[in-house]
């Protein structure tokens, strides 16, 4: 009887740190999430003459990729990528970060585009409005223009068929 | 020894080592002031455990950056603060706001103390153990005899 308070003490303590153990201290909620993406206007990478904003997309579900040609992690998900837009799952677009338009064109020559276009945010700014703070970052938009999913670090195949898919049916139903 | 006279005065005669000449210049070390008191009280994104005044990662850089240039244009301290907060959460702030959410985190440790000061408070004030009833009279005789055999200077009363 004696021994409650200090074992309920040390279960409660306990509970508290292995939850903790199961957390990714890196990761940050992202405050986007369930709000409007922010509106931009943004040269396109291989035609800087022209922009490219979030309202062109019009009312379809779509995907924004942040990428950038110095970024290595963007290399290891890139084939997930491509895999995506042949399945033809869902439009991808793309946001070259702090990148030169040549390196970033040399990217998309060497691993394939699997983007409809990309647009080149040379200083990052767009980026910041996007709470970006990892490339690679990818943000699910539904027809309302709506981020409704996140992903910090690059897409694995888990998230890929265990969030990505399921949720653009479901946006699109 | 003119070598070095000849130094100082050069090391003196550089811009940065004077105060500022001219008003522009004044409002300029009063912005990087701003900037950097601001900074230190945010928290970078890329290492976590430095503040965005001391990081050297690239999105730090940027974010100094906006904060200047925000400042310049007049926000206020609380507008740039929530210039962040909507973009990456209360995260990022050193000094997060008090609300519901971070009702434990702000007052968790309050708690935590004062139940220890009760504790401490309740097992202070106790009545002190009483005599255990359960020891026989044997053991009773032989600890008499143990006191009676022990020099008188080590027997306490």
């Amino acid at each position: 009887m004696k021994f409650v308070v200090p074992l309920g003490a040390f279960l409660l303590l306990a509970a508290f740190l292995t939850a903790g153990l199961r957390v990714d201290p890196q990761l940050v909620p992202s405050p986007l999430i369930e709000h409007v993406a922010p509106a931009f206007q943004l040269p396109l990478l291989q035609e800087p003459a022209r922009t490219f904003s979030p309202n062109d997309v019009g009312g379809r579900v779509w995907m924004l990729n942040v990428w950038a040609s110095w970024c290595v992690s963007c290399r290891a998900e890139h084939a997930l990528l491509r895999a995506l837009a042949e399945a033809d799952v869902v439009p991808l677009y793309g946001l070259d970060y702090k990148d030169t338009p040549e390196n970033g064109l040399a990217f998309l020559g060497t691993y394939g585009d699997p983007y409809v276009l990309s647009m080149q945010d040379t200083e990052g700014r767009v980026a910041i409005d996007y709470g970006v703070y990892g490339v690679p970052e990818t943000y699910l938009i539904d027809k309302a223009g709506v981020i409704r999913f996140k992903q910090v670090g690059p897409i694995t195949r888990d998230v890929v068929e265990g969030t990505i898919v399921p949720m653009v049916e479901q946006l699109n139903r | 020894m003119k070598l070095v006279v000849v130094s100082l005065v050069v090391i003196w005669a550089l811009p940065g080592g004077r105060v500022a000449a001219s008003p522009s210049d004044e409002v300029n070390m009063d912005l990087d002031g701003r900037v950097r008191a601001f900074a230190r009280q945010v928290r970078c994104l890329v290492c976590q455990n430095e503040t965005l005044a001391d990081s050297q990662a690239g999105l730090a850089d940027d974010l100094r950056r906006e904060i200047r240039d925000q400042m310049r244009a007049g926000q206020t301290d609380d507008e740039i603060a929530a210039y962040l907060t909507q973009r990456y959460g209360d995260f990022v702030l050193y000094r997060p706001p008090l609300k519901p959410s971070t009702y434990v985190l702000w007052f968790g440790p309050f708690v935590l103390l004062g139940a220890g000061v009760l504790t401490l408070a309740r097992l202070l004030t106790q009545p002190p153990m009483p005599h255990p009833a359960g020891v026989s009279a044997r053991l009773r005789k032989r600890a008499h005899r143990l006191l009676d055999e022990a020099p008188p200077s080590t027997v306490v009363e």
